[in-house]
């Protein structure tokens, strides 16, 4: 009992980290409707970002996450700007093209990841890595206290963001009807950029939290392709609530499995999920589409 | 039989007849080793576009169906020393029902979701190989293989006839497909699934014969890989690598025709074949990235399209 009520708050942790890394791909995929297969492939990339910065100039992977932040914006909008041209301004078939190219562009980013760093593991150091917190039997680690409240705190942040601000709105209001917007004399391209640079931006922190979490390697982005999809599309496309409890099912699933059954399973649980969402619910626990 | 069809099957016993004195003047077996991925390689990618070109699902489990051909192949080989045609057959089998199975799950779901799931299918196959420990678990498993049999003196040098076999069986299969009924039928249903329906196309049916065959293609070319390599294990058997390099053959190539897979399959192929002997395998994944890329921004049709497009721009312009 002790050790199943153990896997649940770990669970609960980690799914709250999920839900971090997973939020820039809320807004890209489930509001846009871009198939970002490339997002867990930016993800990495900016846990190497933040491994550099604490590697060789010994800021704390938190503040590096920060600092990177503003170049993250600006590569998600030249990002967005290159998929539009390339796509969604010649109309239809996009989908189909659109993946291929984002996986050509993850496969780009994990090779220069490959040829600049290596092929090992990275970590990063900072005084809250390698403590843990005991209460009665249980024992949690400092750096998933750490990530869960940085992560939370980045959920509450996006979605007020989207709900209170006029971006925000605007944001939300192009993925919901494009052609009125335009009818309303703005622009929905410049707003899906901005968007796209946000859903990026995002990613500075999520890296961080990644890394602070465990170690990286250069193709780890493979394995977060499921968890990341399965999160956004079980949330329901673009619902950031959702995001964040769909986030904490797949981690408490995920933590459940790794202490009963044994951690070679871990791998096929958020795929598994997501293949069952997307066989009986397709639109989600809160799905903006019905 | 058409004038088109006596020439495809002329030109598919050249080829043959070409493997075949191949094997028997080259010594040096290099060439086979490189060949026979190459060949591979175009089995896969013609397979491939039978679902994603003519229907237009971008299937990304094309690992998941090679993967199970290896493992097929393998289990056979230990539980009860199958020979190679057997191990063969029965992939492709055992890939015709993981075909239906797949195209029943996921094939009522549209675009990006479908090929989302094929994903998660790869993965979830590749879990429970995994954690399979008959067939090696996760260290992979030792392979030995049988004695060659005559004409060939030496095993690799028949793998790659065998290979050649089934590129043959894979581009008439293909080009069957896209002549009859049910190519039209696809190509239909790419265009509109909606309109398709309510004409009357069968069209959750053809799709699923359409994985079906698919399905069972690649498992197929996956089967010889064990003893290829004597060596089989799930990390490298189900690596996203393959359902991404297909993909980009394919793209490549061209979709809307069967040559489109075999040229891009070749191209790119033998691209990689040659980098890979003077460079490292990230360069490998590189130059797949970066083809991907360019063909998708810059050639939407593949060469063959753009091929198509330049000989309609010429004419046009003589007119």
């Amino acid at each position: 009992m002790d050790l199943l009520l153990n896997a649940v708050v770990l669970g609960v942790l980690l799914g709250c980290f999920y839900a971090a890394v997973s939020l820039g791909l809320s807004v890209s995929f489930g509001l846009l409707d871009v198939p970002h297969v490339a997002h867990p492939a930016f993800l990495i990339l900016a846990s190497y970002g933040v491994f550099f910065l604490n590697d060789s100039y010994d800021i704390d992977p938190l503040l590096g996450g920060l600092l990177i932040t503003p170049l993250l914006f600006l590569l998600g909008l030249a990002a967005y700007r290159l998929y539009y041209e390339t796509f969604e301004k010649r109309g239809s078939d996009a989908g189909v093209r659109g993946i291929a190219f984002l996986f050509g562009i993850a496969f780009i980013i994990e090779v220069l990841i490959i040829l600049q760093f290596g092929v090992d593991q990275r970590s990063v150091s900072a005084s809250y890595i390698g403590k843990a917190w005991r209460i009665g039997e249980m024992r949690i680690p400092v750096r998933l206290l750490v990530a869960f409240a940085v992560a939370s705190a980045l959920t509450i942040l996006l979605a007020l963001y989207l709900s209170r601000t006029f971006m925000g709105r605007a944001i939300r209001a192009v993925a919901q009807d494009q052609e009125a917007l335009r009818l309303m004399g703005a622009n929905p391209v410049r707003i899906k950029q901005w968007a796209f640079g946000i859903a990026t931006a995002v990613l500075g922190i999520a890296g961080a939290l990644l890394i602070i979490v465990a170690p990286v390697d250069p193709t780890l982005d493979r394995a977060y392709i499921g968890r990341t999809f399965c999160v956004v599309v079980m949330a329901g496309l673009g619902s950031m609530t959702g995001t964040l409890i769909a986030a904490i099912i797949l981690g408490v699933a995920e933590s459940i499995v790794l202490s009963t059954v044994g951690a070679s399973w871990a791998p096929a649980i958020s795929f598994a999920m997501l293949l069952g969402v997307l066989a009986i619910r397709p639109q989600g626990l809160l799905g903006r589409r019905s | 039989m058409s004038r088109n069809s006596v020439v495809f099957w002329i030109g598919a016993a050249l080829f043959l007849a070409a493997v075949v004195l191949m094997t028997q003047v080259i010594g040096n077996q290099y060439p086979f080793f490189a060949g026979y991925v190459i060949l591979q390689f175009i089995v896969l990618a013609v397979a491939w576009s039978i679902l994603g070109g003519y229907a237009g699902y971008v299937n990304f489990g094309t690992s998941a169906f090679f993967g199970v051909g290896v493992y097929t192949a393998v289990f056979l080989v230990k539980a009860i020393g199958a020979p190679l045609a057997v191990q063969i057959a029965a992939a492709a089998t055992v890939g015709a029902l993981l075909g239906f199975a797949v195209g029943l799950l996921t094939l009522r779901m549209q675009g990006i979701f479908f090929s989302i799931a094929t994903i998660a299918v790869t993965i979830v196959i590749e879990t429970s190989v995994t954690n399979w420990r008959f067939v090696g678990g996760a260290a992979g498993i030792q392979i030995q293989r049988p004695p060659v049999m005559p004409p060939f003196d030496n095993y690799v040098q028949m793998l790659f006839f065998v290979q050649a076999l089934l590129v043959v069986l894979a581009v008439a299969t293909a080009r069957y497909i896209q002549i009859s009924w049910i190519g039209r039928g696809l190509q239909a249903l790419k265009d509109d699934e909606l309109a398709a329906e309510c004409t009357g196309v069968p069209t959750l049916r053809l799709k699923v014969l359409a994985c079906v065959i698919s399905g069972a293609l690649m498992c197929a070319a996956g089967a010889p890989a064990a003893m290829y390599l004597q060596y089989a294990d799930p990390s490298s058997a189900f690596n996203l690598n393959y359902s991404v390099t297909v993909l980009a053959m394919s793209l490549i190539g061209g979709t809307a025709h069967w040559m489109g897979p075999v040229v891009g399959a070749i191209l790119l192929g033998v691209t990689q074949q040659l980098l890979a002997v003077t460079i490292s395998s990230e360069v490998n994944v590189l130059v797949l990235g970066i083809m991907l890329v360019l063909f998708v921004v810059a050639a939407p049709e593949g060469l063959l399209g753009l091929i198509g497009r330049l000989v309609r721009y010429r004419a046009g312009g003589k007119a």
